[in-house]
């Protein structure tokens, strides 16, 4: 009993490390100064204004095309890549893992100028070019997500159906997609978080006025961030909170059926 | 499966090919300036009044906006920087020549910057003087008891570990310096090493070095003083009523951060517009309000009401700037010997 | 589907690492190898020997290896309590923990800075209380408890997925066996969750190594990591040879690290499973 209560303090203790800096900013996107450093009273104008901000607006949508498509692709190539590096040979494997691990491996800043320096060679700086270097940072998040899924999975199913006279391609929808599903996602969601966070390859390779949330709060570090910023991030954290929840209760009602079945 | 990747695939075509258009229509200008220096509003209004479109960027330090525009991957056509980049870009024929004769408002900029741009822009031909200011010592009133004049109190002791120092090569050094009575552009490398000496020992006393976070330190009482540019003075009193700026009598760095048209820019007729557009007293005002720096812009000093105009973080007295220097570039074995002693001091 | 078929879908992705890995890592080789004049050097790998970037990198090491030391104490009971816990959805605890990762990076370390700044939250908590109040802004300490936040979830992601995985079956029969709870413990549970802390590691040591934002935001600038040096090469020094040349350097000494671990951060169960 004991035990149980200082199991549940501890998670407690860890729950809250990983929460009050979050409630700082919450409380923050309510406080009336626009300084961070003083509180003068409650207020909720940062978020009527939040929605009347271009820049801020414009950003976000930014931000979300890009988190979204540059994940959705690296979702499709990295799933690709991972049948085919899980296939391989030991030493192909190797190699094909070494390049998948360096840009993980590479400072920020590194990665950013070296990847302006050759895209300016056949590319204006745009909005793709972000896209484009989002993917590659993307990549290996998802590779790295779903092989260890590809290694658990039992092949045996997989290969019942194709003797069951299922075409393979059928067999790959039908059977290995479901078991890889998880996977699939969490590197999905892995590679959103990666490129929403990102600041430093994106302010490299970006074109002219195309800004994401991130380089908008960079510029504002110095002069302060703007409160309509916190704003923004608590709408933000909530939406993802009810997303992640509901997305929880379907899986979770799902992974029931499977253990049923 | 193939359905989607194709789809994907197009929808990141439709995408490249929508991030490639637009460039080359006429009427558009691609600007770059620091980060929080221009109130957006202004932009919205000037392509209303011209029509001209602004692609608007913006880069931190001045080293960054420099990298950005030399790798060439954006064509910019006007930029803002600080005196000793703005040398560095004309000496690197960057710059095209203003036409000040045709800017209907540049009346309005006080004419004694033609003499203070002299250093990085010989014969004023290239540059455009956007806001100024000087660095000071930002510090609280209650929790200094001696009047605040010198640089001294940085290297007193007094104050240990509640120092904040600028987290920039230049400017630390530039305290320094000045402290030892020695020019801030010296290029002599016993003063150098003695500034540096001084700095070292004094690190043990500073508690962080920062750029323009510092103001915010200081309004929240985490540090008794900190080095800072005037800008920042004006809003950390409106926060904490406390604090009072001086430049200290030794002297100090005086900066300009003015605009130039680069080479690139092919629709000169639009950057003219702007920078006029830039100059006139009703757009002068909203930038200053929009971030408390010093204006170059007279007409925008005089609509100023008089407790502004006389607050000394916003308009520096003449008095106040007579010891100080505007920054000169350094050549390359000055430079490196500087940055080589800053990292040193920094990783002490 | 023959083995070759298969590899087949890779085509994308190699021409994906030809075109944006291989070739722009060619040019931070190029940079490394030359001096800013365009002469072939090896300074600039030598010049991780500089006192000044020795320092730099030792002191990288070091608290990178805190920080992944303090992730695996602060997750590892997370995930034995959560084990035998009769919480029936547990994955749900385990989004409640990455969730912060949502807040950006940025925002959520100066949010840190203001909770144990000199006047921070966390001291005026402590003045109420009528206790004393911690310094440790600006510190070193301040910076590996930046790097535990940031990086706590990947740490705790691979970790908890490992060991709520182990079978029950397993513990129970050694229990019949006459194991008591801590040999449990270092016979089964770790051993059998050695991967997940492996790749646990891996994901925090590395960006660990090349991070500069917290050392800046919460080391008030006076520390210096190797990841702070490179930065300053790329963006006030604008020696980017020089920065190359370190960052070549940091790379094959992580490279070395992850070998020398036992494990790429790719071959280890990973354990993303939402």
């Amino acid at each position: 009993m004991i035990g149980k209560i200082l199991g549940k303090t501890y998670v407690g203790i860890v729950m809250l490390f990983l929460y009050a800096p979050i409630m700082v900013l919450i409380a923050l996107s309510f406080n009336a100064s626009r300084s961070r450093v003083l509180w003068t009273g409650f207020t909720l104008k940062w978020y009527t204004a939040l929605f009347h901000s271009n820049a801020i607006m414009k950003a976000f949508g930014t931000t979300m095309a890009l988190a979204f498509l540059s994940a959705a692709i690296a979702s499709v190539i990295g799933l690709l890549a991972a049948l085919a590096i899980y296939s391989m040979k030991r030493r192909d494997y190797k190699i094909m893992l070494f390049f998948t691990n360096i840009p993980l491996l590479n400072a920020d800043i590194v990665t950013g100028i070296a990847l302006m320096l050759w895209f300016v060679r056949f590319l204006p700086l745009g909005f793709s070019s972000v896209l484009m270097a989002h993917i590659t940072f993307n990549i290996p998040y998802v590779i790295l997500c779903i092989l260890p899924k590809l290694e658990t999975m039992d092949i045996r199913q997989f290969e019942a159906a194709r003797d069951l006279g299922a075409n393979s391609a059928y067999a790959f929808t039908r059977i290995m997609i479901p078991d890889l599903i998880p996977g699939i996602l969490a590197g999905f969601f892995m590679a959103v978080t990666m490129s929403m966070d990102d600041f430093v390859i994106t302010y490299f390779t970006k074109g002219a006025g195309v800004n994401t949330l991130s380089t908008l709060i960079y510029g504002e570090i110095r002069k302060g961030i703007k409160p309509e910023m916190y704003a923004l991030s608590s709408v933000l954290f909530l939406l993802v909170l009810i997303i992640l929840i509901v997305v929880n209760l379907l899986t979770g009602s799902e992974y029931k059926n499977s253990e049923r079945r | 499966m193939k359905k989607t990747i194709t789809i994907i695939l197009l929808i990141a075509m439709i995408c490249t090919l929508s991030g490639c258009k637009g460039s080359s229509s006429g009427g558009s200008l691609t600007v770059f300036n620091y980060s929080e220096y221009l109130d957006p509003e202004m932009i919205a209004k000037f392509t209303e009044e011209t029509g001209i479109e602004i692609k608007y960027e913006e880069a931190t330090t001045p080293e960054e906006l420099y990298t950005k525009y030399s790798s060439g991957a954006i064509s910019y056509d006007l930029l803002c920087t600080s005196d000793y980049m703005v040398k560095r870009l004309i000496d690197e024929g960057q710059a095209q020549e203003i036409d000040f004769s045709s800017l209907e408002n540049y009346k309005n900029i006080d004419p004694k910057f033609e003499k203070l741009s002299e250093s990085f822009d010989p014969g004023n031909k290239y540059s455009l003087p956007y806001f100024w200011g000087t660095v000071g010592i930002l510090y609280n009133t209650k929790m200094v008891k001696e009047p605040v004049d010198s640089w001294d109190v940085l290297f007193s002791g007094d104050y240990s570990g509640q120092i904040i120092m600028q987290d920039s090569m230049r400017d630390s050094f530039m305290v320094a310096l000045k402290y030892l009575g020695y020019s801030l552009n010296t290029k002599n490398e016993e003063e150098i090493k003695d500034a540096a000496a001084l700095l070292k020992k004094q690190k043990s006393d500073v508690s962080s070095y920062l750029v323009d976070e510092a103001r915010d330190e200081v309004v929240a009482e985490n540090a008794v003083m900190a080095v800072v540019y005037s800008g920042e003075a004006y809003l950390g009193n409106e926060y904490n009523p406390d604090l009072a700026y001086v430049v200290p009598k030794e002297g100090s760095n005086l900066w300009i951060d003015s605009w130039i048209v680069t080479k690139n820019c092919k629709n000169t007729d639009a950057a003219r517009k702007f920078l006029d557009f830039l100059c006139r007293e009703d757009v002068a005002s909203a930038n200053f309000e929009y971030i408390y720096y010093s204006t170059p812009n007279k007409a925008a000093v005089d609509a100023m009401d008089e407790e502004l105009r006389s607050n000394p973080a916003v308009v520096p007295t003449d008095d106040s700037i007579k010891n100080c220097e505007v920054y000169e570039a350094f050549d390359e074995k000055t430079n490196a010997l500087y940055n080589e002693l800053w990292k040193e001091i920094k990783s002490q | 589907m023959n083995r070759k078929k298969i590899q087949v879908l890779s085509i994308p992705y190699v021409i994906w690492i030809i075109g944006f890995t291989v070739i722009p890592l060619l040019f931070v080789f190029a940079k490394a190898v030359t001096s800013p004049q365009g002469a072939f050097t090896a300074g600039n790998l030598i010049a991780i020997f500089d006192p000044v970037h020795r320092k730099a990198l030792f002191l990288s090491i070091e608290l990178a290896f805190i920080s992944s030391i303090l992730c695996i104490l602060i997750s590892y009971p997370v995930a034995l309590i959560l084990r035998s816990s009769k919480i029936r959805n547990k994955k749900i605890i385990l989004f409640v923990m990455i969730l912060p990762m949502w807040m950006n990076f940025i925002l959520r370390i100066l949010a840190i800075q203001m909770l144990i700044s000199k006047n921070g939250l966390i001291n005026h908590f402590l003045s109420l209380l009528g206790l004393g109040k911690i310094s440790i802004i600006n510190t070193e300490a301040a910076i590996i408890i930046g790097m535990v936040y940031d990086y706590l979830p990947y740490m705790l992601l691979p970790v908890l997925n490992c060991v709520l995985a182990i079978p029950d079956d397993i513990i129970e029969a050694s229990k019949d066996l006459g194991a008591n709870r801590f040999t449990v413990l270092t016979k089964i549970l770790i051993p059998l969750s050695l991967s997940g802390i492996g790749s646990g590691i891996t994901m925090v040591f590395v960006p660990s190594m090349t991070e500069f934002v917290i050392a800046n935001i919460l080391g008030g600038g006076k520390i210096m990591l190797l990841g702070n040096v490179i930065e300053q090469e790329f963006s006030v020094t604008m020696n980017w040879n020089l920065g190359s040349g370190l960052s070549v350097t940091l790379m094959i000494f992580v490279l070395l690290t992850t070998l020398i671990s036992g494990r790429t951060v790719s071959e280890t169960d990973k354990g993303f499973v939402i």
